[in-house]
């Protein structure tokens, strides 16, 4: 199959390994990557931020960049929900009925990686190796947004080697919430503190979740206290294989 | 008196918000200053968690066991948008029902006419003292306050509303408004406040219930005058109901000569059948129960059978304003569960005072700044994570983070130009917009995160960030770069 990434502002910039680890994935199970090279931000961040007006030229330029593919992936719960629920009302707001339907033909073919695994691909054992103990947090947007429901566990239980933790209170939010965490940084670190604590209990060397947002989030206050636990991308799990462990020093 | 027969109608004049100087939708703080000082507060941290985790439990259990509580919310939602949509016609007939039924009904278009109808409702009776029911509307308005300048003493009957008003205190819950106050605490406060207290009353909850029996029964026995608000009205029959779990509602509502109901406009239900799906709704997702303890309902006055005469004051006080929101309207079906508030992250941690308003948690951060116009809450729809955690317990399915969202951009709008956040947002979807302008900001961000410290060097307002958390080691590449290069 032909899938389009949409790789996110975050991890295109930041955290490249997770954009990395879908292209590798995928083509791992016999499809073809392609990568629109004229997409940037799907403008999240200027929509939860209060600036509307500002993201219509955003969803703009999304819906043009990826308006001719079929089937398009984000290693992203927030960004995908973003697509989804959030740029048809933007484009109806700034009163472009055009684009708001344009808007929603896209978020229909718009998967995050693990429904395009489960969901359109079929596929819950992708031949991964992992031999670590992981905790997995699922992400509000994954979550309460998507409904992914239980279909990255089902990825991480297949992975060979695995040692899978259950992570206590997971569906309660990390307090990352984009501009909540610069607005509210101290309500967002007390979140931050009992998100760590949880993961923290389950003596695993690994936290692992769908989003590199909240997994910058995360891994910002386990780096910080020094704790050695350490965040990596859904992707990156289901990216490595035995032979990727043997030739890299870390997963 | 002005009345509003134009609710819901296109409003040729600007909608008419809350006025300030009067009630409690406004605090005199932002929220993330507010919530500073809970947040170091280990005995509120203690009780939001322990209180919240509680009700949690116990709600998601008696939700589990209603096999159609997904029908129920859709029910719900649904009565309540009908509702909205014909409020001013429902409103008059529930007028005329009312009437009809031997009650008087006021119309009060905002918290100063509600106050000043209510205190001279009062004044005409002679008394110098009224029992109330725990209310919302009455809270909202400062009814309390406004009494006490015309010189009549309001007695909270509710526990712990009686605490938060011997405290000299403001509620921080919905639903347990003492939620930050624990035993020992209520211990001194009756110690203090309350007439013919036992001195050697211990913090047993048991003895302070009794305590606040003891006193209540007295104030019930000897008070002409009731003060009510409500959680329902049924149009079809004039009949408005109060549930509660203590038994002070029923007494308040059944023994005073007079009784003074003070309700939101947007409490209607058109029939009896419509009202069955909220009492399924409201005890489950507010205090965990199948069915709250007492239910109370009165149409009108019945000769011989309870109070004698019973006004019913019909508030508007921003009403109006909310549902000429197509988007924002939707806040008006709330049935005051306070479901939002205990499954909330950002509330467990913060509290209610941090929210300033009598609404805290979710609900209030989308509910207060309609109320009072976006200029005086603007930081609360920025109180949330968009977790989403509320629109799931929500049981009337409002959905808070759309609304949140909403209103971010309409305080944005509202706010003069320039704001240093408004020049940054813009230069970044310039940037945005303009992928090679983009791929050299992703360079730049490289080297000057390169010569700073990990961890280190993010100036205002992002150092909030820095200040409890890393930031990563920029790559060696981004994921653009890689893809040029394989």
């Amino acid at each position: 199959m032909r899938i389009a990434l949409f790789v996110t502002c975050l991890a295109d910039t930041m955290f490249p390994q997770a954009a990395t680890a879908t292209v590798r994935l995928l083509e791992r199970l016999g499809h073809e990557v392609v990568f629109p090279q004229e997409q940037t931000c799907c403008g999240q961040m200027h929509v939860n931020t209060g600036y509307q007006r500002e993201a219509v030229p955003l969803v703009r330029r999304h819906v043009r960049v990826f308006d001719p593919y079929d089937v398009i992936v984000a290693p992203s719960g927030s960004c995908v929900g973003s697509v989804r629920h959030q740029h048809a009302t933007v484009a109806r707001r700034a009163g472009d009925v055009r684009l708001a339907s344009r808007a929603e033909s896209v978020a229909e073919r718009t998967y995050e990686l693990s429904e395009l695994l489960v969901d359109v691909l079929g596929v819950t054992d992708v031949g991964a190796y992992y031999p670590h103990r992981v905790t997995y947090h699922p992400t509000c947007h994954s979550l309460r947004m998507l409904r992914v429901g239980d279909r990255p566990r089902q990825l991480l239980g297949a992975v060979r080697g695995l040692d899978l933790v259950e992570l206590p209170a997971a569906e309660q939010c990390c307090g990352f919430g984009g501009t909540f965490a610069v607005k509210n940084p101290e309500t967002s670190t007390a979140m931050l503190a009992d998100k760590m604590r949880h993961v923290l209990s389950t003596g695993a060397d690994v936290c692992a979740a769908g989003d590199v947002s909240c997994l910058m989030h995360i891994g910002g206050g386990l780096s910080r206290l020094r704790t050695g636990v350490r965040t990596v991308h859904l992707a990156e799990i289901l990216a490595s294989t035995e032979q990727s462990a043997r030739s890299a020093a870390r997963p | 008196m002005t009345r509003r027969t134009f609710l819901g109608m296109p409003a040729t004049t600007p909608p008419v918000t809350a006025p300030a100087g009067v009630g409690h939708l406004r605090g005199e703080e932002s929220f993330p200053t507010a919530a500073r000082r809970s947040l170091a507060d280990p005995q509120l941290r203690r009780n939001l968690r322990h209180a919240t985790t509680t009700i949690r439990a116990k709600s998601a259990g008696v939700i589990a066991e209603q096999s159609d509580w997904e029908q129920l919310r859709t029910a719900g939602a649904a009565i309540k948008a009908d509702t909205l949509r014909r409020l001013p016609d429902l409103l008059e007939q529930l007028e005329e029902k009312v009437t009809a039924a031997g009650g008087v009904v006021h119309w009060a278009a905002d918290a100063v006419e509600a106050n000043r109808i209510v205190t001279d409702l009062v004044r005409a009776t002679g008394a110098d003292r009224v029992i109330k029911v725990k209310s919302m509307a009455t809270q909202e308005i400062g009814l309390n306050e406004a009494l006490e300048a015309a010189g009549i003493t309001a007695v909270e009957t509710d526990l712990a509303e009686l605490i938060v008003q011997f405290g000299d205190d403001r509620p921080s819950h919905i639903l347990v408004p003492a939620i930050h106050r624990n035993r020992a605490e209520i211990r001194e406060i009756f110690l203090r406040e309350m007439p013919g207290v036992d001195p050697a009353l211990t913090d047993d909850p048991a003895a302070l219930a009794a305590a606040a029996r003891r006193f209540l029964r007295e104030t019930f026995l000897s008070t002409p005058v009731a003060v009510s608000g409500a959680n329902f009205a049924v149009v079809e029959t004039g009949t408005l109901a109060v549930v509660e779990s203590e038994g002070n509602g029923r007494m308040c509502l059944t023994v005073p000569e007079t009784l003074i109901t003070v309700m939101g406009v947007e409490k209607l239900v058109p029939t009896w059948r419509d009202l069955e799906v909220f009492l399924q709704l409201l005890p489950r997702a507010s205090t965990g129960e199948r069915m709250n303890p007492y239910t109370s309902m009165w149409t009108g006055v019945t000769p011989g059978d309870g109070p004698q005469t019973f006004h019913l004051v019909l508030l508007d006080n921003g009403r109006s304003a909310v549902l000429a929101d197509e988007v924002g309207r939707q806040a008006l079906r709330c049935i005051r569960c306070s479901a939002c508030l205990n499954v909330c992250p950002v509330y467990e941690r913060a509290g209610g005072h941090a929210y300033g308003s009598v609404y805290p948690g979710p609900i209030g951060a989308v509910l207060s700044p309609q109320l009072t116009g976006i200029e005086d809450n603007a930081s609360l729809p920025y109180a949330s994570t968009l977790c989403g955690a509320c629109y799931d317990a929500c049981p009337v399915k409002i959905n808070i983070p759309e609304l949140l969202v909403h209103l971010r951009a309409e305080a944005v709008e509202s706010r003069p130009r320039p704001t240093a956040e408004s020049i940054a947002m813009a230069a970044a979807a310039y940037t945005m917009d303009r992928p090679r302008l983009y791929a050299a900001g992703q360079r730049a961000a490289r080297l000057s995160r390169l010569v700073g410290r990990r961890g280190r060097g993010l100036p205002p307002p992002l150092n909030g960030w820095t200040a409890s958390r890393d930031l990563p080691d920029p790559p060696a590449q981004t994921f653009r770069e890689w893809w040029a290069d394989r």
